[in-house]
C-alpha cells in the first residue's frame, strides 16, 4: 500500500490536498499526518460498523451515507482536539483541516477496505500503509515544487500544468516498484 | 473556487442591465438559463479552468465508455443536489448548511449507484470505487455551496447543466487522446469506431498506466492557459 498502490500516484485518490499543499515542505508534512490519523480513525469505526451494524442487518448499500456521516463527525472531533492542545499546529494547517471531509483518500480508504472484505485488523493496517504513502508523496512532491518555482519554464505551463508532469514523472518512478512484492 | 465566486458575483449586475428590465420576464429568465449553461462549459469549465474535482478526471479516463458513465453519474448527482437544495435553501440553517449537503449529495449518489448496479453491471464494476467517490467530488459541493444555496430551482438546474456538460466534455477529450495513445483503437460500449492501423499493433501502453494521465493533463492544461494568454493579448 505504501509504494506499489500508492493513494496518489496509481489510484488518483486525494489530488487536491496533493497540489494544493505541496506548495511548502513543512506544511506538507502536517497535512499527511493529519490525514494519515483521521484515516486511522476512520478507517477503524467503519470497519466496525461494516462488520457489526451493516452487514448482520443486510444494509451494505447505505455504506457511502454512513462513512460520510463518520469521517465528517471525526473531521470536527480532530479539529476542535488539535485547536485544544497545538493552536501553532492549528493555524499550520487552517482551511486544509476542514477539508480532509472531502478528501477522496479518506472515503475512498474506508470503501476499499468494505468493497475486499477486510477484518479490522487488516483494514487498520491498510489505512496506514495508505496514510504513509499519501504523506511520502506528498513531502517529495512539495520539495520538487520548492526548487521548480525557482526554475524558469515557459509562461503557460507555470504553476500546476508543470506541476502535473513532475507527478507523472513521479508516478513512473513509483511504477517501478510494482515488481517488488 | 474563491476565484470562480468573484466571477459569478460580478456577472450578476450584467444581466440586471436596466435596458433588459424592458423585456419581458419570461424571456429574460430563459435568456439567463442560457447563459448560466454556457457559462459552465466554456468561461469557467470545472476540469481545466477550475481544476476541480480532478481524481475520477484522471482514475476512469482509460477507456471513453467509463468517461461517459462518468459522466452520466456526476450529471444526475449534480442536477438532483442543485435542485433539491435550492427547493430547500430557505430551510437550511447555516451552521449546518455543509452537512446537510453532504448527506442530500450521498442520498443521491446511493441512488445513482443502485440504478447502475441493476442496469449496466459490467461498467459499474469497471468504475468501482470511484462511483460512490462522486460524494466528496468537489465539484458538487462547491455548486452547492457556491450557487444552488443562493439562487432560484430553474437557475441552479441550468447551472448544474452547464457544469456538468463541461466536465463531460473534458472527460471525453481526455479519454479519447489517452484510448487512442494507449490502445491504438476506439471503442464504444464495446463497438469499435476506428482503428490505426501502426498503433493499434504497437500501442503506447504508457497512455492507459497512472502516469499517462498525469502527463496528459498537464499538456492539456497547459494548452487551456496559453489559448487564454493569447485570447487575452
Amino acid at each position: 500500500m505504501v509504494i506499489v498502490n500508492n493513494m496518489v500516484l496509481a489510484k488518483f485518490l486525494g489530488l487536491c490536498p496533493f497540489f494544493g499543499v505541496s506548495k511548502k515542505l513543512s506544511n506538507a508534512f502536517s497535512m499527511g499526518i493529519a490525514v494519515t490519523l483521521v484515516m486511522l480513525i476512520a478507517s477503524v469505526s467503519t470497519s466496525v460498523i461494516y462488520n457489526y451494524i451493516l452487514v448482520p442487518y443486510e444494509v451494505e448499500f447505505m455504506n457511502i451515507v454512513i462513512y460520510i456521516l463518520v469521517i465528517a463527525s471525526l473531521v470536527q472531533i480532530v479539529e476542535l482536539t488539535i485547536r485544544r492542545t497545538n493552536i501553532i499546529l492549528y493555524n499550520a494547517l487552517g482551511i486544509y483541516l476542514p477539508l480532509i471531509t472531502t478528501n477522496c483518500a479518506v472515503l475512498g480508504i474506508t470503501l476499499i477496505n468494505s468493497a475486499e472484505n477486510y477484518s479490522i485488523l487488516e483494514s487498520t493496517v491498510s489505512a496506514l500503509g495508505a496514510g504513509i504513502g499519501f504523506t511520502l508523496v506528498l513531502i517529495i512532491m512539495s520539495g520538487i515544487r520548492e526548487k521548480l518555482d525557482l526554475a524558469d519554464s515557459p509562461k503557460s505551463m507555470r504553476g500546476l500544468p508543470v506541476a502535473f508532469i513532475t507527478a507523472a514523472l513521479l508516478a513512473l518512478a513509483f511504477m517501478g516498484f510494482s515488481g517488488m512484492v | 473556487m474563491n476565484d470562480h465566486k468573484d466571477r459569478s458575483n460580478s456577472k450578476q449586475p450584467q444581466s440586471c442591465h436596466p435596458q433588459e428590465q424592458h423585456v419581458k420576464d419570461n424571456k429574460k429568465s430563459s435568456s439567463r438559463f442560457w447563459k448560466e449553461l454556457a457559462k459552465g462549459i466554456v468561461i469557467s469549465n470545472p476540469v481545466f479552468i477550475l481544476t476541480l474535482g480532478l481524481c475520477p478526471v484522471l482514475a476512469i479516463t482509460n477507456s471513453i465508455t467509463n468517461a461517459l458513465g462518468m459522466s452520466a453519474g456526476v450529471i444526475f448527482v449534480l442536477l438532483c443536489s442543485n435542485i433539491m437544495i435550492s427547493s430547500i435553501r430557505k430551510a437550511i440553517p447555516l451552521m449546518v448548511r455543509i452537512p446537510v449537503f453532504i448527506v442530500i449529495i450521498a442520498t443521491f449518489v446511493t441512488i445513482f449507484s443502485l440504478l447502475f448496479e441493476a442496469y449496466f453491471p459490467p461498467l459499474h464494476k469497471s468504475l468501482g470505487i470511484y462511483l460512490p467517490l462522486i460524494v466528496v467530488n468537489c465539484i458538487i459541493l462547491g455548486r452547492a455551496e457556491v450557487f444552488a444555496s443562493k439562487n432560484s430551482v430553474v437557475l441552479s438546474a441550468a447551472d448544474a447543466l452547464g457544469i456538468g456538460f463541461g466536465f463531460t466534455i473534458a472527460l471525453i477529450m481526455i479519454s479519447f487522446l489517452r484510448e487512442t495513445l494507449g490502445t491504438g483503437s476506439v471503442e464504444i460500449f464495446g463497438r469499435q469506431l476506428f482503428k490505426l492501423p501502426g498503433l493499434s499493433v504497437h500501442p503506447l501502453t504508457f497512455f492507459i498506466s497512472p502516469p499517462g494521465a498525469f502527463l496528459i493533463i498537464g499538456i492539456l492544461l497547459a494548452l487551456f492557459r496559453w489559448i487564454g494568454v493569447i485570447r487575452s493579448e
